[in-house]
């Protein structure tokens, strides 16, 4: 009986066939070169367990030198959850949650319908930017949280003065940048259509509309994330209720923990409304040629 | 009959040291069914002219007839393709060819007839239902060219239309531009810089000069149709190009030295 080598079956690389080169330095450190995907979500998580890990050790040493009342300065992340627990059950934070929420809803959504008609306007017609652009740019370096003094003078403390400040730092902002997309769709574009025997008004909401939409989209997203900051402020000044002014008692009860596990909630609220924004993108524009993260 | 006329055209932009002229008094006719190419060097004002044709630009004087009929504003009639494709990113590429259709609120049995055709015979069967980011620049191109003609223009106005496309596919779309404008028979105006593709498509051509931009000599193409890729090693060919190259050489020489002048 005779045995086939495996040597045979498999010829084994000769020495003088160049040896395709697959070091460490050449697969992540050259500029501009993709990694392999498991190392991508290797990488993401790893940034979260770094960032808890030393957290967690920095503040189990500050407690363990500094006695255990520097619990409530200096919490771990596990005290953070317990206390943000102990804040839904017990100190109704939900309901902060719920009145933050809704007033960044109203600001943002009354915002958004001024803003993008008025910046696909100017964005369009010279007339209506040379008439708007100067004033809006003007204002667009005031800050919205220098505002808040005044509103509560003209508005008093109620949710009209929360959702305006919102309002003044969304809208200055989102209508200039809804004119500039709004501005580079191509002239081609039109032209084509003017020669296809198109009205002014058919390639207006058949060509100039449709061609900004996903940029406007994206314009959204981004400013949505604005308004959470001004928002904050807003409630920090003067609120019964908010994220804002939960943080603003908790300061006086020296509750670090509390602070923390609210600054947690607000960037996890972002983080939903930033993944809605992305999920509707992708949905309603497929045909877009890079579709982002 | 679809003919169109550019008449006693004159175009001139006010500048920071006085009037530019672009265009100085342009008369050409192109008549029913007729494929006219317009070459000369970059600057020389061709694009300029063709928006003019399309309606898109008002000339400072003159005019453009179509049919005998002067045109103040784009329509219809005159058919545009660009050089950036500007196929409609979001609607697929029947929907792009049906664009113009659709406005003119054809029915829409009628219109999937018509693009189904165009789609066939422009070589895009299978990609009908795909959006433009799926296509090649040469698919875009000839989805573009599949968009004008569903217009049913009575004059097709092509600015560089191959201009962005490689060598061996601009060969491929001159020769499938040849096959349709033979099966259609449309008007066409067409500006290139590339004199070949002047000569291999047209059947006459214009060469203009530059700064201020004028017609200075007109070429009829007498190579038979239809014309294949044969058609450019032969003789002729070779002919008509050495003609063409030294006038425009002769203006691109005098652009240089009245930059030097300038300067």
């Amino acid at each position: 009986m005779s045995r086939i080598p495996a040597a045979r079956v498999a010829p084994a690389p000769s020495a003088a066939e160049p040896r395709r080169r697959r070091g460490f330095i050449r697969t992540y450190l050259t500029p501009k070169q993709a990694i392999p995907g498991r190392a991508r979500l290797f990488l993401a998580v790893g940034s979260f367990v770094v960032i808890l890990g030393v957290w967690w050790l920095l503040a189990t040493l500050i407690q363990n030198t500094a006695g255990a009342l520097s619990a409530l300065f200096v919490p771990t992340p596990y005290q953070v959850v317990v206390t943000w627990w102990d804040m839904m059950v017990n100190l109704g934070f939900y309901n902060d949650v719920g009145w933050s929420t809704f007033r960044i809803v109203a600001g943002f959504l009354l915002a958004a319908v001024a803003a993008v008609p008025l910046g696909l306007l100017m964005g369009s017609f010279e007339a209506v930017r040379s008439f708007f652009n100067p004033p809006i740019n003007a204002i667009r370096y005031m800050p919205a949280s220098a505002f808040i003094p005044l509103l509560i003078l003209l508005q008093g403390l109620g949710e009209d003065e929360k959702i305006t400040i919102i309002w003044i730092g969304v809208f200055f902002q989102l209508v200039l940048m809804v004119m500039d997309i709004a501005h580079r769709v191509p002239d081609e574009m039109l032209n084509v259509a003017y020669t296809l025997g198109a009205s002014r008004w058919t390639v207006f909401y058949k060509v100039f509309l449709p061609a900004t939409f996903p940029e406007v989209v994206d314009a959204l997203r981004i400013t949505m994330g604005w308004a959470w900051t001004y928002l904050i402020v807003a409630e920090l000044v003067a609120a019964e209720h908010g994220i804002g002014s939960f943080i603003l008692i908790a300061e006086r009860y020296l509750r670090a923990d509390r602070i923390i596990a609210a600054i947690i909630t607000i960037g996890i609220l972002g983080l939903i409304t930033d993944t809605l924004f992305a999920i509707v993108h992708r949905l309603a524009f497929p045909y877009v040629e890079k579709v982002r993260a | 009959m679809s003919e169109i006329e550019i008449a006693d055209v004159a175009m001139r932009f006010r500048a920071r040291h006085g009037d530019v002229t672009a265009l100085e008094r342009i008369s050409l006719t192109v008549p029913d069914g007729q494929f006219a190419c317009i070459v000369g060097p970059s600057g020389c004002g061709k694009s300029t002219l063709l928006m003019i044709a399309a309606g898109l630009i008002t000339p400072t004087e003159g005019e453009v007839r179509v049919n005998g009929k002067p045109t103040f504003e784009p329509g219809a009639d005159r058919g545009m393709v660009f050089q950036s494709y500007s196929l409609y990113p979001w609607l697929s590429v029947r929907r792009n060819i049906e664009f113009g259709p659709e406005i003119k609120k054809i029915p829409s049995a009628e219109r999937r007839k018509a693009s189904t055709e165009l789609i066939h015979l422009m070589k895009l069967d299978g990609f009908a239902d795909a959006y433009p980011k799926a296509l090649s620049g040469g698919m875009k191109q000839r989805a573009a060219i599949a968009r004008a003609l569903a217009g049913d223009p009575e004059v097709l106005l092509m600015d560089e239309p191959f201009g962005a496309l490689d060598a061996q596919t601009r060969q491929i779309m001159q020769e499938l531009l040849t096959d349709i404008w033979q099966r259609y028979r449309k008007t066409v105006l067409f500006v290139t810089h590339d004199i070949d593709e002047a000569i291999f498509l047209g059947d006459v051509i214009y060469v203009m000069t530059s700064r201020p931009g004028r017609i200075r000599t007109t070429l009829a193409v007498d190579i038979p149709r239809p014309r294949t890729f044969e058609t450019l090693s032969g003789p002729r060919f070779a002919e008509l190009r050495n003609q063409v190259v030294g006038t425009i050489h002769e203006e691109s020489l005098k652009a240089v030295e009245s930059e030097l002048a300038r300067a």
